[in-house]
């Protein structure tokens, strides 16, 4: 069904449109972030400055350790990411395929807990981070990331779809539950550990609200509450504050020009941010 | 990890019911780490979360049993019910009018077009990127007197408003953000939904003599109305817990505070700021009941409107 030219033309139009209103935040925070304080309040403004001045991300990094938080922010993306495909595997392989009483509660005790936004936790969990003295560490953006039930139910339906036999087989011959799990079960379960990793490591990456509620020491923050404080610092020094945040999303932004179609993927199939 | 060969040299020793006892104890083991990381950090933290509702406390961290005066001080408290309001309508904007606009890039992006792979890309960077980055780059937009869109609106001849400090349009522009944030999660699963309708339904319809329009209306949108049912529930549970955009944006210091501030924004300030533990509490649960009734109704209303094949 190939249409007539003008009707093309049109469509491309709206979506060029379109696409300009979703690129052009994206622009206008690399333009500003390279121009002086004046030239960026200059009206009419100018478009690109010249000559660029880089020194606004010297200016950002100096004022705040912003090396300290992509250290903090990626350990902590890569710990959570790697724990709760980990041990949302382990648990979901356990749900699916072994029989044990009590499996039936507890997997629907996991499911009730999909009901209830994360903000209801937070001000316990800030309470047991606190009673653990692990406020201002690294350790307290990791440990309560580690744990989901979201996850568990997500590869629980994953292992349901995978055919049986060769387990069953593996079983015969001798091995265990986990030998089978680690073995035969996680290498056919990739995709779904993909989509599960790529949908934490976003919402890890982007995560606000937890990480400044318990950090407030700039050493442990992450690039989110990092930029924050920045922007208690600079108020409306813009140029400073958009090279902030370009130094904040550059790498989840690289990441996604990588690995594209496995994002895409992986946020539509496993639910919204925030 | 287990490393010991696939071979039966355990298996001699368990059989018959000693197998049964064997799985059971891998089972155990295994959803182990995770179940009672979900009861330490989730079960009980919601269980806390109630009993915090009905104490006060002070300034040393002491607790005091306070009844039912955080609920009494909640259904008073004028300030709690602005942050309801901003929630309601916030979210009953977004939410629609993010899946309306989604509806028509997707079925846009579903016609044989160049390019689909580069639009796609271009419309998700939103979903992936820091939300306090881009709280952060709206507001420079917004900037009544250097922002780019009120330069733009100049061209056309329209003095714009300031965006931010006014406090009857701030909403507006937190609103205008969130759509721009949300419409690349809702085209995305809306194309996946397109994909699946089957090709025939149309060449009938055509066979039949239905315009383009016809189509639309009588055969896309109904069957594609569980995927927005879908939305709709995504959509309500993260607009209702609406929190960076305005911590970032508007700020506790601007006069739109009390226009634009969230039942989250709210909880945030009276449990960490105010050290208003108990209270914050019963403001948090509130908006899960409040969202667990919505979600229910949205379920209820379903039958009326969502067609399944």
């Amino acid at each position: 069904m190939k249409r007539p030219i003008a009707a093309r033309t049109a469509i491309h139009l709206v979506l060029v449109l379109g696409a300009v209103c979703m690129v052009g935040p994206f622009l206008w925070m690399v333009l500003t972030s390279l121009k002086t304080m004046g030239q960026s309040t200059q009206v009419p403004p100018i478009l690109v400055p010249w000559p660029l001045k880089w020194s606004n991300y010297a200016d950002a990094v100096g004022t705040l350790p912003f090396v300290q938080f992509y250290l903090n922010t990626t350990i902590a993306t890569m710990a959570k990411t790697a724990g709760q495909i980990l041990l949302c595997s382990l648990a979901g392989y356990s749900f699916a395929r072994l029989r044990y009483p009590g499996r039936d509660v507890l997997f629907i005790l996991t499911l009730s807990l999909l009901m209830v936004p994360g903000q209801v936790y937070l001000l316990p969990q800030y309470m047991i981070m606190k009673w653990a003295g692990w406020l201002n560490s690294v350790t307290a953006l990791i440990v309560p990331g580690l744990f989901s039930a979201f996850g568990t139910f997500l590869l629980r339906q994953f292992f349901l779809t995978l055919p049986r036999d060769v387990e069953e087989a593996a079983r015969i011959d001798g091995a265990n539950p986990l030998q089978i799990y680690w073995h035969i079960a996680l290498p056919l379960a990739r995709s779904a550990m993909v989509a599960l990793g790529i949908y934490v490591a976003v919402w890890s990456w982007n995560d606000f609200m937890w990480p400044m509620i318990v950090n407030d020491s700039p050493a442990k923050m992450t690039l989110s509450a990092g930029l924050a404080s920045l922007q208690g610092q600079y108020g409306t020094n813009y140029p400073i504050l958009m090279a902030g945040a370009v130094l904040a999303v550059w790498p989840m932004l690289l990441l996604f020009g990588f690995l594209q179609k496995q994002f895409i993927e992986g946020i539509a199939l496993t639910g919204s941010k925030g | 990890m287990a490393q010991t060969s696939i071979l039966g040299t355990n298996r001699t020793l368990k059989r018959g019911n000693p197998a049964a006892r064997s799985e059971a104890l891998w089972g155990y083991l295994m959803i182990a780490p995770n179940t009672i990381g979900l009861i330490i950090l989730h079960a009980i933290p919601v269980v806390l979360t109630v009993y915090y509702s009905f104490t006060e406390w002070g300034a040393f961290g002491d607790s005091a049993w306070a009844g039912l005066a955080n609920y009494r001080r909640l259904i008073a408290d004028t300030e709690f019910w602005g942050a309801v309001r901003n929630t309601v309508v916030y979210t009953l904007v977004v939410v629609p009018v993010s899946i309306s606009l989604s509806i028509i890039v997707a079925t846009l992006l579903n016609q044989k077009i160049r390019g689909v792979g580069i639009y796609r890309m271009l419309y998700f960077l939103p979903v992936i990127t820091l939300p306090v980055a881009i709280a952060m780059t709206w507001k420079w937009l917004f900037n009544a007197d250097y922002g780019l869109i009120n330069y733009l609106l100049s061209l056309i001849g329209i003095h714009g408003p300031r965006w931010i400090s006014d406090p009857k349009v701030a909403l507006i522009s937190v609103i205008m953000v969130g759509v721009w944030a949300r419409i690349g999660y809702d085209m995305v699963v809306l194309l996946s939904g397109l994909k699946g309708i089957s090709s025939t339904y149309y060449e009938a319809a055509s066979i039949d003599g239905a315009g383009p329009m016809t189509q639309f209306f009588r055969i896309t949108l109904p069957l594609l109305t569980p995927t927005i049912f879908f939305l709709s529930i995504m959509g309500l549970i993260g607009a209702f817990q609406v929190f960076e955009l305005i911590f970032i944006m508007i700020g506790r210091d601007s006069l739109s505070i009390q226009s634009t501030e969230s039942v989250s924004y709210l909880f945030y300030q009276k449990a960490f700021l105010h050290n208003e533990k108990g209270y914050g509490a019963a403001i948090v649960l509130f908006l899960f009941l409040v969202t667990l009734l919505l979600t229910m109704v949205q379920m209820k209303l379903q039958r009326r409107w969502v067609h399944y094949e």
